[in-house]
Order: C-alpha cells, then sequence, then structure tokens
C-alpha cells in the first residue's frame, strides 16, 4: 500500500473513470482472469433482473389479485403438467416461482446493499474516529468491538431484530421489516470495517501529509474525511464486497428462520421458507430454484471479492 | 505463563460482564417486566408490590448487581412463555446442543486438517484441485440450503436417514445423549453435515495455505538438505507449524459453530438451544434470550482460554518463559 501513495498523494484515484479505468492494472487483471468474468457477469445479470423484475417476470407476485389458485403447484414447464408461462412452477397459491425469485432478488439486494452501506458507515467512522484520536476513545470503541466479535453475526441479527420487533410491536409492515433488517445486518457487521480502518488510519496519521494538513489549521473532520479517508479505502472496498455476499445470507437466513421478511414481501430466504415446507410432498421446485438463485448469487459476489482482494494486495502483485 | 493465563482470565470476565450487562438492559427495556409477569386485572398495588419483590424499586447499578450475582447462580428468572425457570430450560436442552456442536467440530478438524495437508502436499494433483474448487462453493453455500439439500437426498428421496428429532435418547442422570441408540445416531448424521460443512471448508482451505506458506521457510529447506524424509517433514515439522493459527481460527470459528447451530437445529427441528434462542426471539421472551447471550459469551470465554493454552502446548517459544511440565 505504501508504495502507492507519492510523496503528496493529492488524491486517491489519479485515473479519471473515462479514460483512463480500462487501462488500469485492475481491468487487465480482471479480463484475465476467466472466473472472475463470468461471475461478474451473473453479478450483472441477477442485479439486472432485480432491476427490471417488474418488466421480465410474467406476474407481479405480490399483488394477490394476479394469483391464481387453479395454479397452484405447477411443475416446471419441462416437466409434465408444467404450464406457461409458469417456466419454472408454481407454489400453493399459484404464484410463479420465477416473478418470485425476481422480485425476492430485488428484495435481497436491497437489504444487502443498505445493510451493507450502514455498516461501512458506521464501521468507517467509529474505525476513523478511534486511529484519529486514540486514546480513551480508541480504547473504548475497539473494547465493544471485541465484545461484539465474541458473538456471530447472525446471533447479534437475530438479537436486535426481536429486541426491535418487540419494542415496535407485532402490527409492523414489510417496509418497516426491511428497515430493521437494514439495521440489525448493518449493526452486526461493523466491527471488521472499523477495525481495518483504524489499523490503516494509525500508519497513516503518522504521514507528512496529515501533519501537513494539520499544520494549516483544519479541523480534525475536514482531515480525516479529505484526506484520511481516501487512503484507507482499499481494504474497505474488499471488505465491502464480501460482506455483501455474507449480508445477503444474513438476510436469507433470518428470512428462513421466520425472523425477516413476511410471506407477503418475500425476499429469496422466506421464499426458501415457503418452500421447505413442500420439499416433503414431492414440490422441489419451489424452494429449490430460489435456493439456487441464492446459492449462484452468492457464489458469484464471493468470487468478485476474492479477485478483488488478490488484486488490490500489493504483496501478491 | 501465570500472568499470561491471569491476562486470558481477565479479558474473558470483561467479556462476560459487559454481555451481562447488555443481557439485563434487555430486561430493563425491552417491554414491561412487570405487565409480563401480571395478569389483565392486577391492580397498581399488586404492580408496585411485585416491583418491590423483584426488586425493580431499586437504583440502577444495584439492580445490576443482583442481576449479575443471581446470573452466577445460573438464575435467569422464569421464561415469560413457557412459565418455567430458564435455568431448567436451558439444561434441558443442553445435551442436544452439546452432542451436535462436538461432533461437529470433531467432523470438521478431522477432516477439514487431513484434506487441507492433502491439498497442500499434492498441490496440482486433480483431486486436491477438485476439493479445491468443491471447497468454495462450499463456502458460499448458506447453511439451512446444505440442510434442506441432505434432507432431501438423504431422508426424501433415498430415505436412508430421518429428517428431524434426535430418534431415541437414552438418559443419564440429567443428560440426554443420541449417542447410544441405533435412531440417536441416524438422527445425528445429516445435522452433524450440515453443521461441520462450512467448519470444514474453513479448516481446509486455511491449513493448505498455512502448510503451503511453511513449506516454503527456511527451517523446511534445512530439514530437507538434513535428508530426513518427506512424510517426516510434513507431518512432524511443518503439520505442527500449521496448527497454530489453525487452532486459533478453529477457536473463534467456535462462535460461528454456535450460530449455525442455530440455523441447523431449525431446520432439523433439532431440539437445542438454537431452536430455543429462535423461538423466544420471535415471542419476545426476554429471560431466555438473556441467558442465551449470557451462555453464549460463557462458552466462547472458556473456549478463548482453551485456545490460548493450546498454544502454550504447540509453541516452544511461549513455553519457554513457563516453568517445566506446564503443557
Amino acid at each position: 500500500m505504501d508504495e502507492a501513495l507519492s510523496p503528496v498523494p493529492a488524491s486517491p484515484k489519479p485515473v479519471s473513470w473515462a479514460g483512463g479505468f480500462f487501462d488500469s492494472d485492475l481491468w487487465i487483471s480482471f479480463k484475465r482472469s476467466k472466473v472472475t468474468v463470468i461471475a461478474a457477469i451473473i453479478t450483472l445479470l441477477f442485479f439486472l433482473l432485480a432491476i427490471f423484475a417488474g418488466l421480465v417476470a410474467p406476474q407481479d407476485p405480490f399483488d394477490p389479485a394476479q394469483l391464481d389458485l387453479l395454479n397452484s403447484r405447477l411443475p416446471p414447464i419441462w416437466q409434465e403438467g408444467g404450464q406457461a408461462p409458469f417456466v419454472l412452477g408454481t407454489d400453493d397459491q399459484g404464484r410463479d416461482i420465477f416473478s418470485a425469485i425476481a422480485y425476492g432478488l430485488r428484495i435481497s439486494l436491497i437489504v444487502g446493499f443498505l445493510g451493507v452501506l450502514f455498516s461501512a458507515v458506521l464501521g468507517i467512522g467509529l474505525g476513523l474516529i478511534a486511529g484519529y484520536f486514540g486514546g480513551v476513545t480508541d480504547a473504548v470503541i475497539m473494547r465493544i468491538a471485541d465484545v461484539q466479535l465474541t458473538f456471530p453475526a447472525i446471533l447479534i441479527a437475530l438479537l436486535i431484530d426481536g429486541v426491535v420487533k418487540s419494542v415496535l410491536g407485532n402490527q409492523i409492515d414489510a417496509w418497516t421489516i426491511l428497515g430493521v433488517l437494514v439495521f440489525s445486518i448493518g449493526l452486526s457487521f461493523w466491527v471488521q470495517y472499523a477495525r481495518t480502518v483504524r489499523g490503516s488510519v494509525l500508519v497513516e496519521k503518522n504521514k507528512d501529509y496529515v501533519a501537513a494538513a494539520r499544520l494549516i489549521g483544519l479541523p480534525a473532520p475536514v482531515v480525516m474525511l479529505r484526506h484520511v479517508l481516501p487512503n484507507v479505502l482499499g481494504p474497505v472496498l474488499v471488505i465491502a464486497t464480501i460482506n455483501l455476499a455474507l449480508a445477503i445470507i444474513t438476510e436469507a437466513t433470518l428470512s428462513f428462520l421466520g425472523s425477516g421478511m413476511p410471506p407477503t414481501m418475500p425476499s429469496l430466504g422466506t421464499l426458501i421458507r415457503i418452500g421447505n415446507d413442500f420439499l416433503f410432498s414431492g414440490e422441489w421446485w419451489i424452494v429449490a430454484f430460489p435456493g439456487l438463485a441464492l446459492a449462484t448469487l452468492v457464489l458469484a459476489i464471493n468470487l468478485l471479492g476474492d479477485w478483488l482482494r488478490d488484486a488490490l494486495n500489493p504483496r501478491l502483485r | 505463563m501465570l500472568a499470561y493465563v491471569l491476562r486470558s482470565l481477565a479479558q474473558g470476565a470483561v467479556v462476560l460482564v459487559a454481555v451481562a450487562f447488555i443481557a439485563f438492559s434487555m430486561f430493563r427495556f425491552v417491554g414491561d417486566p412487570i405487565a409480563n409477569m401480571v395478569g389483565q386485572e392486577a391492580s397498581m398495588a399488586d404492580r408496585e408490590e411485585l416491583a418491590r419483590r423483584l426488586g425493580l424499586d431499586q437504583p440502577f447499578p444495584i439492580q445490576f448487581l443482583h442481576f449479575l450475582g443471581n446470573a452466577l447462580q445460573g438464575d435467569f428468572g422464569i421464561s415469560y412463555r413457557q412459565g418455567r425457570p430458564v435455568s431448567a430450560l436451558i439444561a434441558e436442552r443442553l445435551p442436544a446442543t452439546v452432542e451436535l456442536a462436538v461432533l461437529s467440530a470433531l467432523f470438521a478438524t478431522v477432516l477439514g486438517v487431513a484434506l487441507g495437508v492433502y491439498a497442500a502436499i499434492r498441490r496440482r494433483g486433480v483431486l486436491a484441485n477438485a476439493v479445491m474448487t468443491l471447497s468454495l462453493v462450499g463456502v458460499s453455500l448458506p447453511t439451512f440450503l446444505i440442510g434442506i439439500g441432505l434432507i432431501y437426498v438423504f431422508a426424501v428421496e433415498l430415505r436412508w436417514l430421518p429428517s428431524f428429532g434426535r430418534g431415541e435418547t437414552v438418559r443419564i442422570g440429567w443428560w440426554t445423549t443420541g449417542l447410544l441408540t441405533w435412531s440417536g445416531l441416524q438422527s445425528l448424521i445429516l445435522p452433524v453435515l450440515t453443521l461441520g460443512f462450512f467448519q470444514l471448508t474453513l479448516i481446509m482451505r486455511l491449513v493448505r495455505s498455512e502448510m503451503l506458506e511453511v513449506m516454503r521457510s527456511d527451517f523446511i529447506r534445512f530439514a530437507r538438505a538434513r535428508g530426513i524424509p518427506a512424510r517426516v517433514i510434513e507431518f512432524r515439522h511443518a503439520l505442527r507449524n500449521t496448527m497454530i493459527p489453525v487452532v486459533t481460527i478453529a477457536g473463534l470459528q467456535l462462535g460461528s459453530v454456535i450460530a449455525f447451530a442455530i440455523v441447523t437445529e431449525t431446520v432439523f427441528q433439532w431440539p437445542g438451544l438454537g431452536a430455543l434462542f429462535v423461538n423466544a426471539v420471535q415471542f419476545a421472551d426476554v429471560p431466555v434470550m438473556a441467558a442465551y447471550l449470557v451462555f453464549v459469551a460463557f462458552v466462547f470465554v472458556v473456549v478463548n482460554l482453551l485456545t490460548d493454552l493450546a498454544y502454550l502446548a504447540l509453541d516452544p517459544r511461549l513455553r519457554a518463559a513457563a516453568p517445566k511440565g506446564a503443557r
């Protein structure tokens, strides 16, 4: 990391997005790794499916008026009894599995992205403060982080979810639940950012450019955000990518356990929970396709994260 | 070495007190404990009487000390939902979770180390590469999907193994075990595979990368130069030096064994602590949640301590300062 920092690191990325990106080391290493390119394409397809769910899906699975019980439990189209337009079959309420996956994917990705964003902002903020000020502030923040590390993220998310729901009462709508999920996922993943950022800040803050920024009298928040932050963002990007996969898994797990998205506005995890009930009656497609979608998405994002970690690691270059 | 152990103990105590504080705050601020315990028609005087009896009229720090004292004696109050002492509920559920977690950890560690060493020694072998690719898929698969997949294959399609519960259990004192009956053992297989799979892939990848690192180091090259047979170098010299980070991670991972036990127990309707906790969360059963939280922290602290002691056994440099026979 050190060699990337010229004596006067004015901006974090000297490359402009328009022209420079396609000549950068990152892009070249990306093109060279076939697995990564495939993973990126798959991830992109999933994103597009989620964004354009309304255009691609034959029905709106959240709208009860569009569901017809006559179409319930249809197998996928290539099996006997399958019907167009239900390519991947239907569930017990006549919900088209493909549409449900497209819309569920949207929910899963929204929760994932917002959760990662929330935890990153929280973690980066606390990490900056801890590293920059040091002393008691540092000790308090990092001890909290230590204690939190005792507990697995899913446990914390479950706990926060339970506490918030019991405070808000049982009658809360799906969007509030989504907010609660984002909140609990965010609170359970901040530690890693905080630790990483703090570590980098401890290295950065002794460098001349920070001393210079302080000398000209810039206030601490400006030094932290405008000068130190851009130089510690590399590792954060890697964590964020891998955490996106983790956040999606956490949301799916919470929903599967019954503490996440309700069946009226299902995420992938809720769909798997619903489908799990039909495993024994032979309707495997209700659980298999959402499960496959979730596993593929997470695998693709993980592969991207792995590549990014190696590509940004100066030791491996 | 005593200082080393004492420091670990002190850190553990701090973690426990902090967690107890969080658990206690939940009691105080989630819902109204009085309202949870008395009926709708209780009068104001009844409520005040109960509050006094429970010590809720005391100042916050005193209440916390009181809570700590009770927790130390294993008393976490009475479940809001089931109306029974939380300690009894936990004691009843504990054996199921312990058997599941220990067997999974054993399965993951033994197979994980073996596969990891194999993948490191036969780095370019076809089988080793296949194992590595599979492990990447394993890392990405959520636990509950693995469980559902296993249930579908082995319980629904092949009908070889049961898909839920513990089967028949044998009672030994207050402990119930599924290890002594055929159906109990059968019931353990799928949950253990499910719970152990993630740990297995993790340990395997870790052992492989650590081993590759160690094999490149000077002392291994030197051992080769001395003409020590490859097997001896691999297992006596390299593996031993690989184990330190592996033990650390495996120890830290115990937390996630507990977390994934929550999921695994739900998938397999396993009557353990995780399932108890999931139910407690859904019904805002605060005493159970609090007790589970403290219990998990306690397990973590104990495992951390054991991990620290394992360092002493594995790393002679740490032992150098210690008196002889300390391992």
